[in-house]
C-alpha cells in the first residue's frame, strides 16, 4: 500500500454504504451452520443437482468444475482461470438444429441444466449481475434467463485480499449486496449464510444443517464488515463516480500508444473476464450433409476478425484501438447504456495477460495523464 | 444438459421462398422472396434482416424493396464472402432462412414534408431503393427529390431499367456519373462527390440520406456541409458486420452506440465526435 504514490482516497461515502446494507439486515433471514458441517454441507448437496465448486489445480490455479465428493473443494481460493460466468454463457452453445430430408426443419434450441454453483465470491457475483442487466435488456437473451433459472448461486465472502491483482474494492464488489440465493461468511467458528431466495430456502430446507442466527450473530457480522473496511482500500486513487469523466478526457492518452507495444493482441484478457460476452455465430454440418447446427461460440474484441466487414476494413485495426475499446467498454460505454461499470475487480486479465498489462495499473497512469492535462489548463 | 426447443427464441429463423433471382450486373444479384407462410416482413426503408443459409452462416443484408410492397420483399446481394457467393448459387424455389428485421431506418415520418437528396455510392444503392420507392409511391408527402448515384465504371450499375425510368419521370432530379468511363458511356465522369455542388437545394428543408462505401462518406459530408446542409440533417447508414443484431455480440459495436440497434442509420449529428465511426 506503501509503494503508491498517491495519497490513497477514502472509499466514496463509507458511512452511507454501510448504512444501507446494516439497516436491512434482518435477523430472520440469516442462519448458522458449523464449520465442521460445512463438508456435510456441500455432501448434501449432491442428491439435489449437479454441484459446481472452485478445485484446486496446482501451480496456484483454480478452476470451477464439477465435483462429486468434497474432498475436492477449496474454501479458500484466488479468482478461478475462467469465471463462472462459462455456466450461463458457455463457449460454446447450440442455439438452432436444422435437418433437412424432404423438408427443411429449422428449430431453435436452448440447453440448460439443473446446477449448483458453490462458493462463488463477490466479484463474480457481481459479473454476473452484469451479464444479466445485457442479457434481459430487450430483445431478451432467452437462453441465458433460462439457464440462469436453474442455476443455483452460493456464494463465500472474501474477508481479505486473494492477491495483489484485485481492485474490488474500487467498483465495490467486496461486499455481498444482490445477486446470489445464500451467501457464506465465515465467522469464528461458525458460517453465517444469508438467505436470500426462495431457492435459497429451498437448498437451507432440503439440506437440514442450519440453525437460526442470533444477534449476537448479526452483531459479529457486522463487527466484521466494519474490520473489512479498513482491510479493502480504494486501490485506485480515485473515486468510482469520476471514472466515467477520467475516461471522457482520455480518448487520446499516451497510455494507449504504450499498450499498443506491449499488446499480444491473444485475446486472454477478455475470455477470463466475468463481463465479456462479445459472440460469434457459426455453424457445423455434419459428415452426411443432411443436418446440422448453428452454435455462438465467445469472441473477443481483441482479435483480428472481430470489428471487420466486407471489402476487408477493419474498424479497430491497431492494438491500441482494440486495448482501448476493450477498456472504454467496462468503464464508460456501459455506463451510459445500463448505468453499471462492468468490471468487477476480480484481476483475472491482468493474471493471465502473457504480456503484464495490469489493469490497476493502466488507470492510475489514465489517471496521472489526465491530471496533468488539468494542470496544463490552468498555467 | 437438457435440450427445449423454443420458438420465442431471437434466433428463430422463418423460412422463405425464393420467387425470383435477376441477375444485375457480374456480381450482383436481386432476390425476390416471400415467406412460406405467407406473413408480410414489416420494415421500414433501411432496416435490415438476417439471412441464412442452413450449414453455411448467416448474414445480415438490408431489404431494397418498398415497404408498401406487400406481395414480396427484395434483396440485392453482391458475391464477396461464403455465405454471398453460395446465395448466388441458388435457384427459383430454393428456401432460405430470415430473421428480422433489425435497427432503426430512415425516419420516414420525420422526412415527410421535406425536400430529399439521396446520395448512393455502389451498392448503396441497394437500401436507399426502398426510401425511393415509397418515397414514389407518396409522392405527394415529400417535396423535391434529388437522387444521386455514382459507381465505379457503367458495368456496375445497379437497377438500370429503375433508374431509366427515374430520370425520365419530371418530379426527380436524377443524376448519375462513373468514376472510370468506357467508350459507350454518354454520362457523367468523375466521383460522386463532383455532383453535389451542381443541385440546386434549399439547406434548411433538405434532409439528406447517404450510403455508400466508408470511404465516401467523409467527402461526401464534406460537400454536404459546405452546401449549408444542417449536422442533424444528414442521415448516414453504417455498414458492420452484425452477428446476432439485438445489441449482444458486440460487432457492430461504435464507441457506446451499436449499429444493429441504435443504427444502422444514424445522423451525421450522433457520430460526427465519434472516432471509429468512419
Amino acid at each position: 500500500m506503501e509503494n503508491v504514490p498517491f495519497v490513497l482516497t477514502k472509499l466514496p461515502s463509507k458511512s452511507i454504504m454501510f448504512y444501507c446494507i446494516f439497516s436491512h439486515m434482518k435477523t430472520e433471514q440469516y442462519k448458522i451452520i458449523e464449520k465442521y458441517l460445512i463438508k456435510e454441507f456441500v455432501n448434501r448437496l449432491f442428491p439435489i443437482s449437479k454441484v459446481v465448486a472452485p478445485v484446486y489445480k496446482g501451480f496456484g490455479n483454480y478452476v470451477f468444475e464439477e465435483i462429486k465428493s468434497e474432498e475436492n473443494v477449496t474454501f479458500k481460493y484466488i479468482p478461478t482461470i475462467l469465471p463462472p460466468k462459462k455456466y450461463l454463457l458457455p463457449k460454446k452453445e447450440t442455439i438452432l438444429e436444422f435437418k433437412k430430408n424432404q423438408e427443411l426443419i429449422i428449430q431453435p434450441v436452448v440447453e440448460y441444466e439443473n446446477l449448483i454453483l458453490f462458493g462463488v465470491h463477490t466479484c463474480d457475483i457481481a459479473g454476473f449481475k452484469c451479464l444479466n442487466k445485457v442479457m434481459s435488456d430487450t430483445p431478451k437473451d432467452v437462453s441465458f434467463l433460462l439457464r440462469k433459472e436453474h442455476i443455483v448461486i452460493i456464494g463465500i465472502e472474501c474477508n481479505d485480499y486473494c492477491d495483489q491483482y484485485a481492485s474490488c474494492a474500487f467498483v465495490g464488489a467486496h461486499l455481498p449486496t444482490t445477486g446470489y440465493d445464500l451467501m457464506f461468511t465465515e465467522l469464528n467458528d461458525i458460517f453465517i449464510v444469508h438467505v436470500h431466495s426462495s431457492k435459497g430456502t429451498n437448498i437451507v430446507e432440503k439440506t437440514g444443517l442450519f440453525k437460526p442466527a442470533t444477534d449476537a450473530h448479526i452483531k459479529e457480522l457486522r463487527e466484521l464488515r466494519e474490520k473489512k473496511a479498513k482491510i479493502f482500500y480504494n486501490e485506485i486513487p480515485t473515486e468510482r463516480r469520476y471514472i466515467p469523466d477520467l475516461f471522457d478526457r482520455s480518448w487520446n492518452a499516451s497510455v494507449w500508444k504504450e499498450l499498443e507495444e506491449k499488446c499480444l493482441s491473444c485475446g486472454n484478457c477478455t475470455a477470463v473476464c466475468p463481463t465479456c460476452y462479445c459472440f460469434d455465430i457459426a455453424e457445423e454440418v455434419d459428415l452426411t450433409l443432411k443436418s446440422g447446427k448453428r452454435f455462438r461460440i465467445w469472441f473477443s474484441c481483441q482479435l483480428d476478425p472481430f470489428a471487420k466487414v466486407a471489402g476487408g476494413i477493419d474498424f479497430r485495426k491497431e492494438r491500441s484501438a482494440r486495448q482501448r475499446h476493450r477498456f472504454y467498454r467496462k468503464f464508460r460505454y456501459h455506463v451510459d447504456r445500463f448505468g453499471m461499470i462492468f468490471c468487477t475487480g476480480c484481476g483475472r486479465c491482468s493474471r493471465t495477460c502473457m504480456a503484464g498489462i495490469n489493469l490497476k495499473e493502466v488507470l492510475i497512469s489514465l489517471i496521472k495523464e489526465s491530471e496533468a492535462k488539468i494542470w496544463r489548463k490552468w498555467l | 444438459m437438457e435440450k427445449v426447443v423454443i420458438k420465442e427464441s431471437p434466433y428463430n429463423v422463418k423460412k422463405a421462398k425464393i420467387i425470383d433471382i435477376k441477375l444485375l450486373t457480374e456480381k450482383e444479384k436481386l432476390f425476390q422472396l416471400v415467406f412460406e407462410d405467407s406473413s408480410w416482413l414489416h420494415f421500414e426503408p433501411g432496416q435490415f434482416i438476417m439471412i441464412s443459409l442452413m450449414g453455411i452462416g448467416e448474414i445480415p443484408i438490408s431489404v431494397c424493396s418498398s415497404p408498401l410492397n406487400k406481395e414480396y420483399f427484395e434483396i440485392c446481394v453482391r458475391a464477396v464472402g461464403k455465405v454471398t457467393n453460395s446465395l448466388h448459387r441458388l435457384n427459383i424455389g430454393d428456401i432460405i432462412g430470415v430473421r428480422g428485421p433489425y435497427g432503426n431506418g430512415f425516419p420516414i415520418k420525420i422526412l415527410e414534408g421535406y425536400d430529399l437528396l439521396i446520395i448512393a455510392g455502389g451498392l448503396g444503392l441497394a437500401p436507399l431503393r426502398s426510401l425511393i420507392l415509397y418515397a414514389i409511391d407518396n409522392r405527394r408527402d415529400f417535396g423535391q427529390i434529388h437522387i444521386l448515384f455514382g459507381c465505379k465504371t457503367p458495368q456496375e450499375l445497379l437497377f438500370r431499367e429503375e433508374i431509366e425510368e427515374w430520370s425520365k419521370r419530371v418530379d426527380i432530379h436524377f443524376a448519375c456519373t462513373v468514376d472510370r468511363a468506357d467508350p459507350d458511356w454518354k454520362g457523367n465522369i468523375g466521383l460522386i462527390t463532383s455532383l453535389i455542388p451542381g443541385v440546386d437545394i434549399e439547406p434548411a428543408r433538405t434532409y439528406a440520406a447517404v450510403v455508400g462505401p466508408p470511404v465516401m462518406y467523409r467527402f461526401v459530408i464534406k460537400e454536404l456541409l459546405a452546401k449549408g446542409l444542417p449536422v442533424d440533417q444528414i442521415l448516414l447508414s453504417f455498414e458492420r458486420h452484425m452477428k446476432c443484431g439485438m445489441g449482444k455480440c458486440g460487432r457492430c459495436q461504435i464507441q457506446n452506440l451499436y449499429c444493429c440497434k441504435d443504427g444502422p442509420v444514424f445522423t451525421f449529428k450522433e457520430i460526427m465526435d465519434m472516432a471509429e465511426a468512419l
